[in-house]
């Protein structure tokens, strides 16, 4: 049941495949994210949990991604995903995990590029969303972000929104 | 010297004039919202002045139980009294909403003997009643008590399954969740006294941390009509929330007459975490 590291990095080959041929071909089908996790000087570093979600008006809000200690001996990483605690109340007390397809192991400080397809962005109608990354360090504080953006996207850049201290420079693009 | 022992003489007249009651009964869990798959929660419990510290006398837990969201009782683990606070540990074993109470009923009340007025001892209950009023006593009246102080957590989705009134006493019927308050959003809860709406019954909130602020930042609310009562959360927190049934007139400075008829009482005490936006 537990997803390998490998399965559950985000925007596979076989994703972007799999959505193309339903859309037009000059539609951006791919999300991409790119978020800096900043390099903290504390004593004690532990790397963040990470939540991502959509977020529509009237509609219930959709993970797509959650970064935590997906590895530990029964499955005690979970205990602080609540932590997480925005993401934890509209979306993740709901959820189960690991869960496939949005588990995913922690990361280091540094630059991450991850990429959502339609349908792991829950194949979403023409509108208004919201991307939301919240991040929660153990032992450290808490973020959250927002990013306004419009589905389907035009190609190119998307969005962005900068983190004090938990988190980086966030951006979004489509393609 | 003379101003001192004024002010002196004047202060203990405050205290003497302060309620029984002045002291305040809590549980404190260690969370009230959880993740994971092995969950447990560790619940302090004491009376004391000041919230949310230990430092009167520990909360007695030979009432204390637990529920688990599917209405079976759990058990409670590792129970310890001690100076000035018990504690207790309940393992959450399956998802949805806990509910840790302790409720106590008593009778209170008096009666006529040789001539004299006598009150009913305390632990008086409605099981030893009978046996507590000696043969010829006459002008018996009694009215029951009943002390509720409850907590809820929550592991995954809230659910509202522990709400069933019981009809005895008051008890909190959640319209908005007691593991779903954030800071800025009102929260909506009925109360019911003997199961049904209680109209009028006196709310008060008071948020922990009050050792280190001036302002006791007490907020006296009254329940509407339907017993529901709206409170705003203008800080996260862990808030202490006690309702009871309306005091008399001038109740509470100094002992009741021995001859005044026992007043049906109820009092209900929660504690509520209300998290940050």
């Amino acid at each position: 049941m537990q997803p390998s590291p490998r399965a559950i990095l985000i925007g596979s080959t076989l994703g972007a495949a799999l959505a193309a041929p339903t859309l037009a071909a000059a539609q951006p089908a791919t999300m991409d994210v790119t978020v800096n996790i900043p390099r903290l000087k504390v004593a004690e570093y532990h790397k963040p949990y990470v939540a991502f979600w959509v977020e529509k008006a009237g509609a219930k809000a959709k993970t797509i991604a959650v970064w935590y200690d997906h590895d530990m001996k029964a499955n005690e990483g979970t205990k602080w995903l609540r932590d997480v605690r925005q993401w934890w109340r509209v979306s993740g007390r709901s959820m189960t995990f690991p869960a496939n397809g949005i588990t995913g192991a922690t990361r280091a400080p540094g630059a991450h590029k991850i990429s959502f397809t339609r349908a792991q962005l829950g194949a979403m109608a023409a509108g208004d969303y919201v991307l939301v990354v919240e991040a929660a360090r153990e032992v450290g504080g808490r973020e959250m972000l927002r990013i306004p953006f419009t589905w389907p996207g035009k190609a190119g850049a998307g969005g962005k929104a900068a983190g004090k201290a938990e988190l980086g420079a966030v951006s979004i693009s489509f393609r | 010297m003379k101003l001192w022992t004024l002010a002196a003489t004047a202060a203990l007249a405050a205290v003497a004039a302060a309620p029984a009651n002045a002291h305040r009964q809590w549980m404190m869990p260690s969370s009230t919202v959880l993740s994971g798959d092995d969950v447990w929660v560790t619940v302090d419990a004491a009376v004391s002045n000041d919230l949310f510290y230990f430092e009167h006398q520990p909360l007695r837990l030979d009432a204390m139980k637990a529920w688990a969201p599917d209405g079976t009782e759990a058990v409670i683990e590792n129970k310890a009294t001690g100076r000035y606070r018990s504690t207790f540990d309940v393992h959450l074993t399956q998802k949805g909403t806990w509910k840790i109470a302790s409720a106590v009923d008593g009778v209170m009340g008096s009666y006529d003997l040789n001539g004299k007025t006598e009150r009913l001892p305390r632990g008086t209950t409605t099981a030893n009643l009978a046996e507590r009023i000696p043969a010829g006593a006459t002008n018996v009246q009694t009215a029951e008590s009943n002390n509720r102080n409850e907590i809820f957590v929550t592991v995954g989705e809230p659910t509202d399954t522990l709400f069933k009134p019981t009809g005895k006493g008051i008890e909190l019927v959640p319209i908005t969740h007691p593991n779903d308050l954030i800071a800025g959003e009102a929260a909506t809860f009925q109360f019911l006294l003997d199961g049904k709406p209680g109209a009028g019954l006196p709310v008060t909130v008071i948020r922990g941390g009050i050792r280190y602020r001036d302002d006791l930042g007490e907020e006296t609310l009254k329940t509407d009509g339907e017993g529901k009562v709206v409170l705003n959360w203008a800080e996260p927190g862990m808030y202490w929330v006690n309702v009871t049934t309306p005091r008399t007139e001038g109740e509470g400075e100094g002992p009741p007459p021995a001859n005044a008829a026992p007043q049906r009482r109820a009092s209900y005490v929660t504690t509520l975490e209300v998290l940050a936006p």
